[in-house]
């Protein structure tokens, strides 16, 4: 046998692009998702939601509501008096004062934005409610808004929160080296105010929430990805013990950070089902989704960008004022923090500096979306290298690849104190070079500026940081967070010799029930379709604390993985026992618990649970029956995925279009557990990116309304927008987890918007444009060509 | 409640005989009264796609069609299609090529690519993201979608030609 053969026998199921276990259910219409969940009795709510961004409540007449027949209840926030306390913000770092404003499930007083719920309406009926909710008369006296974040702090602004006395949240800040000293050894310095606009996670399923309460006991199915956390805040807001809360995740249609969330409205449905002695069911409307679902990024940084002349980076220092929007949700303060542990981004540079001031604004809150603070970052820093570049007259790649942390120099300390497991920016950006066929897109670039279309050529090389989160590095003996996030597995072998795994993390279409299954078959010997994984339920198995942030392999797989090996040793000790072997002499080959060198002696893991389940006492004498373990796992770093991305794009001189052509990415995650899952993630995320770039942008108008209300003002990219994406891999394991993989959801979103802006303004160069930010619309395109005409 | 007017319709070769509310959108026909909890219902504005069925063999979304104008009318939806163990060769196609990951825009994707196909068999890359821009996915971005629909008219071309 060769190495390799080796190896195929002793993981035949990893590294293969496996069709998914979860799909036969979703192609054919028979999974459950939470509207498709009812329960006897239950009825429906509708929310009366704010129509003002600021104002105070008159007075809230639910007389005519109540006087329709199919209208069961209507409740206000008075009637909310019993709540143990507001929802949950997370992120309160020691020694740092954050502003944290009170926010209901339903508005006490006054409300901040449009959207903000005032009421709830019950109905044995969905069409009902919302009749019921039209009845609902709410009397506004409107209060000054606050919208603009770069205004907000001067004197004289409205305030969101008059008695803060000031639109400020907080202020935090990230350094490392001698920042004075960088910008002292520069010869270069750009600057450049990057603007990374306000976008929503849009998941095609809305949220929903089917709550239900009785005998002291609360039931709660709703679309999150963190059912743990929701559990967690559920018994503390509620006062119901934590043990009489299930909280289960159904199917659920996407996430993308909009249901990492504790939101209103699943303790607004629990508590009303609590009240009303019925279960209460409430789907968002995707006009709701869009107004009242936490949006993301929305920051406005001034970046400076210090190099040498032959191009040696220096120092880079960001300043960042981002929008908070009316009220801090879960880890609403946290996001720009995420970005500040990577600001050096896959460079060696001796100084780092970011400040972060967090305002209050008349608008929904922002929080985690897909990246959260690590696609701003990179936006920043991918950006100014180009511009530092143009300044440098050096070609971008070569100021890349000069300042690129050596693959020698891994693991790496940055200028901040943080460690970069692994890494080889060199080798994916080598791989895309490859693959890119440099002179071929420039030979077209006369051909097509004859027609009036602008080619452009955009990079973006990147590290991220995810695998949330070890604890001696986040917490209060490390950076001064207030904890890290473990996860948790329990491997169960079945009487039979099947597998059922239970894990913390909740996913959303990642396809967790297919790659942890091919990490516990090549573990135990047995086929990924005798493993089965239980998720998203915190009544049946493993604690946890879900699905974000890239966190789900590095962390709850290894967990998995690590319970699975608690099982291997069990089965060899008792397999060592029955064969009256030495139990390091057993391993598991080609789906048999054997001895070494003697293939044909062992026992299938069927074998091995028959013993340990029905015929406990040929076990070694002490050893309890059964066949199952759990592990809980604390990571001891991050890891750090990287790559090296390049967009191409066509630009129409006369309208401003931009037009994708082609887009090439290679990733870097560790070695594949399954590589067509692994594209998938990456083909989303740059899309999501691509979206953002050109077409995404949550806008309100100067008076606090919501301009992209619906899908129609909204544009999440079509099938027709976009080109197929040329994807590609190279494999560098990570030290920290034993089965050397990363992250890979938000590569796509980290890596992509600055590879497309970048490629926007290269095309436009020849015609005088030499920067600009988001979102890249034919309106702003066209804009910038003109002014840079005359 | 409202006054009810009766609508007869086939649905997945089952004939139903139903009263609705006259202002009943046909996705909620199909979902709260018959229990067809594939087709799915992701926006307000017949934007996303989520909802699309066949009605008399043409593809619909669901949500702006109001359940009396389909009286008479014969309506597949996803369960219709084909079920585990026989599957349409488009379900088949999703499946081997990750053309999905949530699920949730999947039913209404693949009767969308279903109707066209059945308009163009043979389509080019190109015509198969113009034909499929009515139907929003957010997890994919697309490239697994559009590579299971050009193998699904592969699949299908062959086993026309052959029969």
């Amino acid at each position: 046998m060769t190495a390799i053969d080796d190896r195929a026998a002793a993981a035949p199921h990893r590294g293969q692009s496996l069709r998914r276990k979860e799909d036969p259910r979703l192609i054919t219409g028979r999974a459950s998702y939470t509207d498709d969940l009812n329960i006897t009795g239950q009825l429906h709510a509708a929310i009366v939601r704010s129509p003002e961004a600021h104002a105070k409540i008159v007075s809230i007449d639910t007389s005519a509501a109540l006087e329709r027949d199919d209208v069961v209840a209507v409740y206000t926030g008075e009637d909310m008096a019993d709540l143990l306390g507001p929802l949950p913000m997370a992120w309160v770092p020691p020694g740092v004062d954050v502003q944290n404003p009170p926010h209901w499930p339903l508005a006490r007083g006054t409300v901040k934005h449009v959207g903000d719920p005032v009421a709830i309406v019950l109905s044995e009926d969905r069409g009902a409610a919302i009749d019921g909710a039209e009845d609902v008369f709410v009397e506004y006296e409107p209060l000054p808004v606050c919208m603009d974040i770069e205004t907000a702090l001067e004197d004289g602004a409205a305030l969101t929160h008059p008695e803060i006395g000031t639109n400020k949240c907080h202020e935090w800040s990230l350094g490392g080296g001698d920042i004075e000293a960088g910008f002292a050894a520069a010869d270069v310095i750009v600057e450049r105010r990057v603007v990374n606009h306000r976008v929503s996670g849009a998941p095609i399923e809305p949220r929903g929430v089917l709550a239900d309460y009785r005998a002291g006991a609360l039931t709660l199915h709703t679309s999150t990805q963190v059912p743990h956390f929701v559990r967690l805040f559920a018994a503390l807001i509620l006062g119901i013990n934590e043990e009489k809360i299930r909280v289960i995740a159904p199917e659920v249609g996407g996430g993308f950070g909009a249901k990492l969330q504790v939101t209103g409205e699943e303790m607004l449905c629990s508590w009303a089902s609590r009240k009303s002695g019925r279960p209460v069911k409430w789907i968002e409307t995707r006009s709701e989704h869009m107004a009242v679902c936490h949006h993301g990024r929305d920051q406005v940084a001034t970046v400076r960008l210090g190099a040498t002349k032959d191009g040696r980076l220096t120092a880079i220092h960001s300043k960042i004022l981002a929008d908070m929007g009316a009220y801090l949700m879960l880890l609403t303060p946290a996001v720009p923090s995420l970005g500040a542990f990577v600001m050096s981004g896959v460079y060696d540079i001796p100084a780092v500096q970011t400040d972060i001031t967090t305002v209050f604004t008349n608008k929904c809150a922002t929080d985690a979306i897909r990246g959260a603070g690590r696609p701003e970052a990179t936006h920043m820093i991918e950006v100014c290298m180009d511009q530092l570049a143009d300044e440098l007259g050096m070609d971008r790649l070569e100021l890349r690849r000069k300042n690129f942390i050596p693959k020698d120099d891994f693991p790496h300390e940055t200028a901040l104190g943080i460690v970069y497991d692994s890494g080889n920016y060199e080798g994916a950006l080598d791989l895309l070079m490859e693959k890119l066929d440099l002179p071929a897109l420039e030979a077209e670039k006369a051909e097509l500026a004859a027609k009036g279309i602008r080619r452009g050529i955009g990079y973006s090389t990147y590290t991220e940081i995810c695998g949330l989160a070890p604890s001696r590095i986040t917490g209060p003996e490390g950076f001064g967070l207030q904890t890290g996030l473990w996860e948790s597995a329990i491997v169960r072998v079945t009487v039979t010799g099947n597998v059922v795994v239970y894990t913390g993390t909740s996913p959303h279409g990642q396809g967790h029930e297919t790659t942890m299954a091919q990490i516990v078959a090549d573990k135990l010997g047995v086929d990924p379709a005798q493993v089965e994984i239980m998720h998203g339920d915190t009544g049946t198995g493993a604690m946890g604390l879900g699905t974000y942030g890239s966190r789900t392999t590095a962390v709850g797989t290894e967990a998995v993985a690590r319970a699975a090996d608690k099982v291997v040793e069990k089965a060899r000790s008792i397999v060592s026992h029955l064969l009256e072997a030495a139990p390091e002499d057993i391993e598991v080959h080609d789906g048999k618990f054997s001895v070494k060198g003697s293939p044909d002696k062992g026992l299938a893991l069927a074998e091995v649970s028959g013993v340990a389940h029905v015929q406990p006492e040929k076990m070694p004498q002490g050893m309890e029956p059964g066949l199952e373990e759990t592990s809980f796992y604390d990571p001891e770093n991050f890891v750090f995925p990287f790559g090296a991305h390049a967009c191409i794009v066509d630009v129409e001189e006369d309208t401003g279009k931009v037009k994708v052509v082609r887009y090439v990415a290679i990733d870097d995650c560790g070695p594949a557990i399954n590589p067509m899952v692994i594209d998938g993630q990456v083909h989303g995320g740059i899309a999501q990116a691509i979206g953002q770039a050109l077409y995404e942008h949550v806008m309100y108008d100067d008076t606090g309304q919501l301009v992209t209300g619906t899908f129609v003002d909204y544009a999440l990219p079509t099938a027709a927008e976009l080109p197929s994406f040329e994807t590609d891999r190279t494999e560098t394991p990570s030290p920290v987890n034993s089965l050397g993989v990363k992250g890979i959801g938000e590569a796509g979103t980290i890596a992509a918007t600055p590879a497309v802006v970048n490629a926007v303004i290269d095309a436009l160069k020849p015609l005088g444009v030499t920067y600009m930010n988001m979102p890249l619309g034919p309106e702003a395109v066209w804009t910038a060509i003109q002014e840079a005409g005359q | 409640m409202s006054t009810t007017v009766p609508v007869q319709v086939t649905v997945n070769g089952q004939a139903r005989n139903v009263q609705v509310e006259p202002r009943q959108l046909l996705v909620h026909l199909l979902r709260d009264q018959l229990g067809l909890t594939g087709t799915h219902v992701g926006c307000d504005t017949s934007n996303c796609g989520a909802c699309t069925v066949h009605v008399d063999g043409q593809s619909c979304k669901s949500c702006t069609v109001l359940a009396v104008q389909v009286d008479g009318a014969e309506i597949t939806t996803i369960e219709g299609l084909g079920q585990e163990g026989n599957l349409h060769p488009l379900q088949e196609a999703f499946w081997n090529n990750h053309g999905l990951q949530c699920g949730y825009c999947t039913p209404g994707m693949i009767m969308a690519a279903a109707d066209l196909l059945q308009r163009n068999p043979d389509p080019s890359e190109d015509e198969v993201r113009h034909g499929l821009e009515g139907n929003l996915c957010r997890c994919t971005g697309y490239h697994n979608i559009v590579k299971s629909v050009l193998d699904a008219a592969g699949k299908l071309n062959v086993t026309q030609v052959g029969a």
